[in-house]
């Protein structure tokens, strides 16, 4: 048997695993243009058509711009520089419409060969690009709470429409509680409410004279209530995020009650913030044209059906308790002016339009209000402990008399501009099912992500440098030899990364780092090795056998518990360092690949089957 | 070029017993400093805030600390981060504030000192994140150890898993210890790198073991204690290149990464340095203690490839 061959297959795998992964790697060395991405605010995909109309646009103006392309429903426009971006942009939020969405954005300049072939760049992480991340968490209390003060108005109607008398419905805590004359009251309310849910429970108790039924949600409805919140908060947020105009976001729910939220390349967080955290929406009520809020001031207290308001001027004005439409009835708004004076056009679902008809309808000439709702958190102390309650401030922005019959469309006003601008936004996106908090942020300012881009890159270049000058000094030609894995090896890790789209981040950037330090670590194992052999008197072409075959070992095992902590790392990481962990771990196993057989293929084909004195090692 | 042309015969086992006195000292100093001093630990591990911001010339940190006094900022740390241009500003979530909305008001603040300064990075951890951010890091570290252990048991015998360990957990507390002497602030990078440095300790174990083994069973007339130290003498140069490299890498990473990967750099390269010190000493030293014999050695799963050219 000749030592040191490799069967053809075994040569075409390592040359067909470089070939194609510096195929794959091969996107990333175009760099990015300034671009503005369009995307369709319903999330549907667009089409050619409206690739014809951005280019139609753009051209029109005679806006110098680069290649357009349609790409995952999204169309993408490169601008030769970041001027002709910003007034393409402005211009094409003007002449598309509502309906599209338009945002900054660097794209890569592939070339459509690569493109068309579906190859792209390494995507890169929030602290390597810029931007922002949010983590929020889902105030459970308050979604519970909203349901069972749900389940409290419902019960009311319920039993006032089959004619049931009752002493009492309140909340009570986690439950809901009904007080009523006679055990055959308790039953009948019982059959009733049971028959409108089927999942409830019930508890019966005498309290005094009265007869007591306390109902709760199942675990079941408790756990569904919370699944529900955070999907549709999770919807509302991606909504949210849509109307902000941000290319590439994204919006996960994490844990149970947990909702991420990244924006890469936003440069305004404050604004972000602002409309992602908001708790606002509307309520439409007619005023208490009865009773005097002047006196209801002075008194601490509403009359009964009403409650007691300021509005903007700091006025007390009493509102009826019964709420006309609210916010989730919208189905469309926008900000816009009327004589002069900034306003909300707002329109109504069929529900809310047939609702609101009948009651403009039979009170002309009385007036209205709209109230503003905003969920707001602060920490007050409660024996001894700081805690977090929900505070929810209402806000009388408009008050003003019915002149006419309307339904489905009318406006608000009341409003400053921007804060026009922002509820018309917040009423688009639609409302929050429960309040959120911020639980922790990160932003990272443009600037600072291409320079840690470059430093990045910098110590990549200058690490990878000195251990391949390392390498070759010490080793000579098996040196080179093993320089060349760990350019394929570098080659592969970027090739994956660009395959598995995985966020790069700088702490990922350190992970390949350390793997171009310890990926020659298998080589310098088998090196020795082939060195001891040789040293132990045998022919140079045995040892390089036995140094190959009496090292892997080694190897395996060494590579083997790294890869253990890097998978608890994956596991136990979050956001940029769970970079690292992947980048740590991919290099692992490309090393492995370049370092045993890469390396092997390559002294096979030097030296194998050959007549060798001596090795150049 | 070859620094080991020479087989080399270093007794290191000679000198064993400065080396557990050294060790000794060193986990002394570190446990007594990380239980009075305790870690400098990063916002993400304690909650607060954090907002660097850059400055278009130098700037003093003093008219920052009045301006946040005066604006009601108590209790914040003011530093240059990286250049004089840069400043960080750190606020603890312990004084029961809620600081979600802090950033904006210190970039307020911090434009009133300079109306060009820009925000660059700004993190905030609410105190409930950090406290399952640092329980995380925890439990990672702890399980990232047993995996470890098992694996090592399963591919050797346990007077080897016992070393093996006892270097690992040497390592970390050094490490652990050293950026608590120094205050070296400790934040989520700094435990990943900690992490990377149980992987890297633990293949320089594991390699020196694997010698050991094939020798034990080659060289049985041997002493146990010469058989160990031709182990390490055979696996010296693979010791020394393997580690050299990786500094290499990691001084780069420190020189040229910047500011923000520092502290990670600065944890990797200690946990190479003790790492290496610790493969040598602690774990061979540990198995020796132990006394493992050849018999101990028989491979719970006999490896063809590694046997062929040892056995006769």
């Amino acid at each position: 048997m000749v030592l040191n061959r490799f069967p053809l297959w075994k040569n075409l795998l390592v040359v067909g695993v470089v070939l194609l992964g510096i195929v794959f790697a091969l996107p990333n060395v175009f760099g990015d243009a300034p671009a503005v991405q369009v995307t369709a605010e319903t999330g549907q995909p667009l089409n050619e058509q409206t690739l014809d109309r951005i280019t139609a646009i753009l051209e029109a103006r005679e806006l110098d711009f680069g290649p357009a392309y349609l790409e995952d429903g999204r169309v993408t426009v490169r601008f030769p520089d970041v001027e002709a971006q910003l007034r393409s942009l402005d211009l094409l939020r003007e002449q598309l419409g509502s309906g599209f969405v338009a945002a900054l954005t660097l794209a890569p300049r592939t070339p459509a060969l690569l493109r068309n072939l579906g190859l792209e760049p390494m995507s890169l992480g929030l602290d390597l690009r810029g931007g922002v991340h949010f983590m929020y968490e889902v105030d459970m209390e308050a979604a519970i709470g909203q349901a069972l003060e749900r389940m409290e108005s419902d019960f009311r109607t319920m039993l006032r429409d089959e004619g049931i008398r009752y002493k009492l419905v309140q909340r009570d805590g986690e439950a809901v509680r009904l007080l009523l004359n006679s055990a055959a009251d308790r039953s009948a309310a019982r059959a009733v409410i049971a028959a409108s849910d089927r999942q409830l429970n019930f508890d019966e108790r005498r309290a005094g004279e009265d007869f007591e039924l306390v109902v709760r949600m199942s675990e079941e409805q408790v756990q569904q209530r919370q699944d529900f919140a955070i999907e549709q908060n999770t919807v509302t947020l991606r909504n949210r995020v849509n109307e902000l105009g941000v290319s590439e976001p994204v919006v996960q729910r994490q844990g149970a009650d947990r909702i991420v939220v990244q924006l890469p390349g936003v440069q305004d967080p404050a604004q972000a913030e602002r409309i992602l955290g908001a708790t606002a929406t509307l309520e439409f009520r007619l005023v208490d044209e009865v009773n005097n809020a002047f006196e209801a001031a002075e008194r601490g207290r509403a009359p009964l059906g009403s409650a007691l308001y300021t509005d903007r001027s700091g006025q007390p004005i009493l509102l009826k308790r019964e709420v006309i439409a609210t916010g989730d009835q919208l189905t469309d708004a926008s900000a816009g002016f009327e004589e002069g004076m900034p306003a909300v056009y707002v329109n109504l679902d069929a529900q809310g339009a047939r609702r609101m008809g009948e009651t403009t309808r039979a009170n002309l000439n009385k007036r209205m209000a709209v109230v503003f709702i905003e969920q707001k958190r602060d920490l007050v102390e409660r024996g001894g402990e700081m805690r977090e309650v929900t505070r929810i401030e209402e806000d009388v922005i408009s008050v003003a008399t019915i002149r006419g019959v309307f339904s489905n469309r009318f406006m608000i006003t009341g409003l400053d501009p921007l804060e026009a601008r922002d509820l018309a936004l917040l009423l688009r996106a639609g409302s929050l099912a429960a309040p959120i908090y911020k639980v922790e942020e990160r932003t990272i300012g443009p600037s600072l992500g291409q320079e840690n881009i470059e430093r990045g890159m910098q110590a990549v270049v200058i690490g990878f440098g000195l251990v391949v000058l390392f390498m070759a000094l010490y080793y000579r030609v098996f040196g080179l030899v093993a320089n060349l894995a760990l350019l394929a090896n570098l080659v592969l890790v970027v090739a994956l990364l660009s395959m598995l789209q995985a966020a790069l981040t700088l702490p990922g950037i350190a992970g390949i780092v350390l793997t171009v330090g310890m990926a020659v670590d298998a080589n310098v194992l088998i090196f020795e090795r082939i060195r001891e052999e040789l040293r132990n008197g045998n022919t140079p072409q045995a040892a390089i056998h036995s140094g190959y075959e009496k090292a892997f070992s080694s190897i395996a095992d060494a590579n083997i518990t790294t890869l253990i902590a890097a998978v608890v790392l994956f596991t136990f990481g979050t956001g940029p360092i769970r970079g690292f962990a992947v980048t740590l771990s991919l290099g692992i196993i490309t090393s492995m690949f370049t370092a045993i057989v890469g390396t092997r293929a390559v002294v096979n084909g030097l030296y194998g089957g050959k007549r060798v004195n001596a090795l150049p090692i | 070029m070859d620094f080991f042309k020479i087989e080399s015969h270093v007794d290191f086992l000679k000198v064993r017993r400065a080396a557990y006195a050294l060790s000794a000292l060193l986990i002394l100093v570190s446990i007594a400093s990380l239980a009075t001093r305790g870690l400098n630990f990063g916002i993400e591990f304690r909650g607060g805030v954090v907002i660097e911001a850059g400055f278009p010339e130098s700037v003093e940190l003093e008219p920052i600390r009045t301006a946040l006094q005066e604006a009601g900022v108590e209790r914040s740390i003011v530093q240059h981060f990286g250049s004089s241009r840069e400043v960080a500003i750190q606020l603890l979530a312990s004084e029961n504030e809620n600081l979600a909305q802090t950033r904006e008001f210190i970039m307020e603040v911090l434009q009133t000192v300079d109306a060009e300064a820009e925000l660059r990075r700004g993190e905030f951890v609410s105190a409930q994140v950090g406290r399952e951010l640092a329980e995380a890091g925890g439990l990672a570290t702890l399980f990232a150890l047993l995996m470890i252990l098992a694996y090592v048991s399963f591919r050797f015998q346990w007077k080897f898993s016992l070393g093996a360990v006892a270097a690992l957990v040497h390592d970390v507390v050094i490490t652990l210890g050293f950026f608590s002497v120094i205050q070296l602030g400790f934040d989520l990078a700094v435990l990943a790198a900690l992490l990377a440095v149980i992987g890297y300790s633990l293949n320089d174990t594991i390699v020196i073991f694997d010698r050991i083994r094939e020798n034990m069973l080659r060289l049985r007339r041997k002493t146990t204690e010469d058989v160990i130290n031709t182990s390490l003498n055979q696996t010296l140069s693979r010791t020394i290149m393997t580690g050299v490299t990786t500094l290499l890498v990691l001084v780069s990473l420190y020189v040229f990464g910047g500011e923000a990967i520092s502290g990670f750099s600065i944890a990797l390269i200690v946990g190479v340095l003790v790492g290496t010190y610790s493969s040598i000493y602690i774990a061979s030293a540990t198995a020796l203690a132990l006394k493992v014999t050849p018999t101990d050695l028989i491979p719970p799963q006999p490896d063809k490839d590694e046997q062929s050219g040892v056995m006769p």
